[in-house]
């Protein structure tokens, strides 16, 4: 920071007051102060993930590692036990990728479908529709799990991550259509209207002039889905069991494992892991990440 | 001639809302309609309906002499020219112009004919390769009708093409369209809010207010003659001076009386033998009241009338006066003296006068 | 036929998940209400006996301390994350520099599981090692931290975490908020002489009404359906010190084996949840359509 305003401070000096610039100091230091409360539990979770056991309980919380280790990653990645097995987190993570994957593939595709058919093609209880569709989105899980579990049962699919997939998809297109119908709803329907005049009928018009257009709001979609299913925890512990579970499933089974002695490097490890993807999606595409996130509450 | 158009008792209602009531038009191939009325007065939704864009709730539709009430608008050989332009905003100029010869499976090397002949009758080659969005106002709207053109149909759908070009570019493309037409020959239907647009591209109007037909004729038939108040206000910039009157048989014509300012009322005499309610609505267009001594006619009646405001507007002024309660304005030869808070005499051509029922707005004569 | 599918494709395309929907959300909600009303155990019974399993809910000292945590930790949550969010969102709205980086700093908690949220919390305010022992390190031998094992203030924790994830969505909510009022009124207000402090107070904040709105929905929404963060950090416990209705209801749905509570449970939290949601959701709606 002082790097940053000190070119700057000669010219500033000559007509602000000194109040003024003590101020704007007092604003940036205030702002720091919230960007380490926010930033703390993150290198709380990295040091201790590299220090080991012996250290963590002689020093403190908030030190450095003395002697970086890796091994509570390793143990974390493939050797921490999740209750009986000890096989860490990596079958879980896979797990997570094979049920986000598809289930963010088809929710989405969805999600297009329909929100291309409210905003644009608009029928006779089209409006009826998308309303029951979004109180859909704002249900408490709760209310559908007991039946959900029956339904799953009876379809197959219990305890499959074919199940979760099949879940996570059905609850997932009431936002994903949200999102779709939000967008398209700008797009003038004259354009609909001269396709039909070109002799374009429904899919053409969709395929050739909307898909083109929908790159940001995919994007949009994508990430929220991913973070949302990515993050899951209560459609993944309700419905899945041994062996299908996803990745948060299997951190808090190794956080709370009961077997031998805590390894708090090895839960912050495994933490670090399970919240990799989504990290890495926020860092990369953040700007996406927040529209979503507004989009989602804002225009509900 | 067989009508290229025809539309037959045509109704449309959205649920319990009649949007559109009994309309009949037809036009002759080569004609040039302008369906043109206030906002909500139905006519896009009408043109929509000419499309096969908005289904009809009764009545028929005939294009080039075949139903096509119920046909899809790729079916109904109509090309048609949007408000918004709606290009395909992904796609270049020339993938726009040839996108429905595409989807309709023309071949690679007639699209190619085709394209390159259109944009040379619209001198749009230099902009093939661009986006929609990389192009400026009037070029978007060349585009537009490159898209039509290259259809080849047998009707061309306009809905207001011209509305969201500025002023200047605006007369420029109107005139532009005026040519295609004399050079294509085509039959076109074009819907504007816009009167003056309605009156320099017409062949035929069709007036409208809430979904009811109000009047069809020839530019100068909706001009001179038009058929009930709405018409003969909406029709006409400045608007044609709409004065409440009194009217008396009298030797030698009607005598009119229309109250004024300065409590005297004003008389002025018609000529012409009319059968006329006692209280009624005069209609004279600005143009034809100007200053005495620059009109002459048999049916011509000068009064004297205090002016409030002059507006000189280069070529003409126009003079503001109030009359019958309400304000009046004539259009006058740009060297007059009228001076505001003066008065000045006036040249009244009762020859062109329009006679109003009060209640019902209907012509009286 | 083939006219008659172009006309009819939307409604073909829209009615998988127009049957999905009305199954799997309200075919769904109709069987968790009939099976609400029944003596249903680990089975479910579809005989209607009642309000027989509510009666068991309101008499359950379990549901009780579930309830009344969902109100104190939703109060809680709710405003410190809006106090906390606007006042980050007003600082961070004074042309600063590092504005991009800060935004991002603030808000990455909500990419985060909560289940990676809870266990990251859950270390940090252990009582051997956590902040009790970092803040003894620093000389306070006395102090004392333990409202992780404390069942008094357990749920306590679960607000601190909860503001710690939420907070800077809140902050990016309020931060468009701030953006998107006419900068042409905020100007008129700066040349009539008005000062910062009361240009924020009496034009920017009232104007910003709907976010407040959508904010305390969104985060009245996430309260309430509060799971994976207790799960985590505290495990419902100690004892069921930290239960929430969603915990309540998924003990009661696998592991107890009591299908009528669960079913009544959830009915509950999905009345509560509607009350706040329909009448914001039913005026949007009705805003849009006009």
């Amino acid at each position: 920071m002082t790097d940053q305003a000190f070119p700057t401070a000669p010219r500033r000096s000559r007509n602000v007051p000194l109040s003024k610039i003590a101020l704007r100091w007092g604003l940036y230091l205030i702002l720091c102060v919230f960007a380490l409360y926010y930033l703390m539990p993150l290198f709380v979770m990295l040091t201790t993930s590299l220090k080991s056991i012996e250290e963590i309980r002689s020093g403190s919380l908030v030190a450095l590692p003395r002697d970086i280790t890796f091994d509570a990653w390793a143990t974390a990645w493939s050797g921490a036990c999740t209750g009986i097995q000890c096989e860490g987190l990596r079958p879980y993570f896979w797990n997570s990728v094979l049920i986000a994957v598809p289930a963010v593939i088809l929710s989405t595709g969805i999600g297009a479908l329909n929100g291309y058919v409210v905003a644009q093609w608009r029928f006779r209880g089209a409006n009826l529709f998308f309303s029951l569709m979004l109180f859909g989105c704002f249900i408490p899980f709760q209310v559908v799990l007991l039946p959900m579990a029956r339904v799953l049962g009876l379809m197959g699919i219990a305890g499959t991550i074919p199940g979760l997939i099949f879940v996570h998809v059905i609850y997932g297109i009431g936002f994903t259509t949200l999102f779709f119908r939000n967008y398209y709803v700008s797009i003038p329907s004259e354009l609909v209207k001269a396709a039909k005049v070109d002799g374009a009928g429904f899919f053409r018009i969709l395929w050739s002039i909307f898909l083109p257009l929908s790159l940001p709001i995919i994007v949009v979609t994508v990430i929220w889905q991913f973070t949302q299913i990515w993050n899951d925890f209560l459609f993944g512990v309700s419905f899945s069991q041994a062996g299908t579970q996803p990745v948060t499933v299997a951190l808090n089974n190794i956080v709370n494992s009961t077997t031998g002695i805590k390894e708090y490097n090895v839960d912050m490890a495994a933490a670090i892991i399970a919240a990799l993807p989504t990290l890495l999606v926020y860092v990369v595409a953040g700007k996406y990440f927040i529209r979503g996130l507004t989009a989602g509450s804002v225009k509900g | 001639m067989a009508p290229i158009l025809d539309i037959k008792n045509l109704y449309k209602s959205y649920g319990a809302t009649e949007i559109l009531k009994d309309i009949n038009v037809a036009i002759e191939p080569g004609d040039f309609l302008v369906l043109v009325g206030p906002s909500g007065c139905g006519k896009s939704t009408l043109l929509n309906c000419i499309a096969g864009l908005e289904p009809i709730s009764g009545g028929s539709i005939d294009i080039g002499g075949q139903d096509m009430t119920d046909v899809s608008p790729k079916d109904r050989n109509i090309a048609m020219v949007f408000q918004s332009y709606a290009l395909y905003p992904t796609m270049t100029v020339a993938k726009n112009i040839t996108f429905g010869m595409k989807v309709r499976g023309v071949d690679q090397a007639t699209q190619a004919a085709k394209l390159a002949e259109v944009s040379a009758q619209l001198q749009i080659e230099p902009l093939l390769n661009r986006r929609p969005g990389q192009l400026s106002g009037g070029q978007r709207q060349r585009v537009a009708m490159g898209r039509a053109l290259v259809r080849d149909p047998k009707l061309f759908l306009f809905d207001e093409p011209l509305s969201n070009l500025d002023a200047k570019l605006r007369v420029e493309m109107r005139t532009e369209i005026k040519k295609l037409h004399q050079n294509l020959g085509a039959s076109m239907v074009y819907v504007t809010h816009d009167q003056i647009e309605a009156m320099t591209l017409a062949t035929k109007i069709v007036v409208m207010k809430d979904g009811i037909i109000q009047q069809i004729g020839t530019p100068s038939e909706i001009y001179n003659h038009p058929e009930n108040l709405f018409v003969a206000d909406f029709m006409g910039s400045p608007a044609m001076n709409l004065i409440p009157a009194r009217t008396q048989k009298k030797d030698g014509g009607t005598q009119i009386e229309i109250a004024s300012a300065t409590g005297k009322p004003l008389l002025l005499t018609d000529t012409t033998h009319r059968n006329l309610p006692d209280d009624v609505i005069i209609g004279l267009r600005p143009e034809d009241i100007a200053e005495a001594g620059y009109r002459s006619g048999q049916n011509v009646q000068t009064a004297h009338c205090m002016i409030d405001v002059v507006e000189p507007a280069g070529a003409d002024t126009f003079v503001v006066s109030h009359l019958g309660g309400k304000e009046v304005t004539a259009r006058l030869h740009a060297e007059t003296t009228a001076c505001a808070g003066q008065p000045l005499e006036f040249a009244f051509d009762l020859g062109k006068v329009s006679y109003f029922e009060p209640n019902t707005g209907e012509r009286l004569n | 036929m083939s006219e008659w599918l172009e006309r009819h494709i939307p409604k073909i395309v829209m009615a998988p998940s127009f049957v999905a929907i009305m199954i799997f959300v309200y075919g769904f909600i109709g069987w968790t209400a009939w099976v609400s009303l029944t003596r249903s155990r680990l089975l479910p019974k579809y005989e209607v006996e009642g309000f027989f399993q509510y009666g068991r809910l309101f008499a359950a000292p379990r549901w009780d301390t579930a309830m009344n945590n969902l109100f104190i930790f939703g109060t809680l949550f709710i405003l410190i994350s809006m106090v906390l969010g606007l006042l980050i969102a007003i600082l961070l709205d004074q042309k600063i520099r590092t504005e991009g980086v800060l935004r991002t700093v603030y808000l990455y908690p909500m990419a985060l599981s909560m289940i990676v949220t809870g266990t990251a919390w859950k270390w940090i305010l252990n009582p051997g090692l956590g902040i009790e022992s970092v803040v003894q390190g620093w000389g306070f031998e006395n102090f004392e931290f333990d409202w992780l094992v404390n069942p008094d203030y357990a749920i306590y924790t679960v607000v601190i975490a909860g503001v710690w994830q939420a907070s800077g969505f809140v902050m990016a909510l309020f931060l468009a908020g701030l953006r998107s009022v006419d900068q042409e009124i905020i100007k008129a207000a700066q040349v009539d002489g008005i000062p910062t402090r009361r240009i924020y107070s009496a034009i920017i904040i009232p104007s910003m009404a709907p976010i407040f709105l959508s904010a305390f929905i969104v985060l009245s929404h996430l309260a309430i359906k509060s799971f994976d963060l207790v799960i985590a950090l505290t495990g419902g416990g100690p004892g069921y010190a930290t239960d929430l209705p969603a915990t309540y209801m998924y003990a009661m749905a696998f592991s107890r084996g009591d299908i009528g509570q669960a079913a009544s449970s959830a009915m509950i939290m999905m009345l509560v949840v509607f009350t706040i949601v329909v009448p914001y959701l039913y005026s949007e709606l009705r805003a849009k359509n006009d």
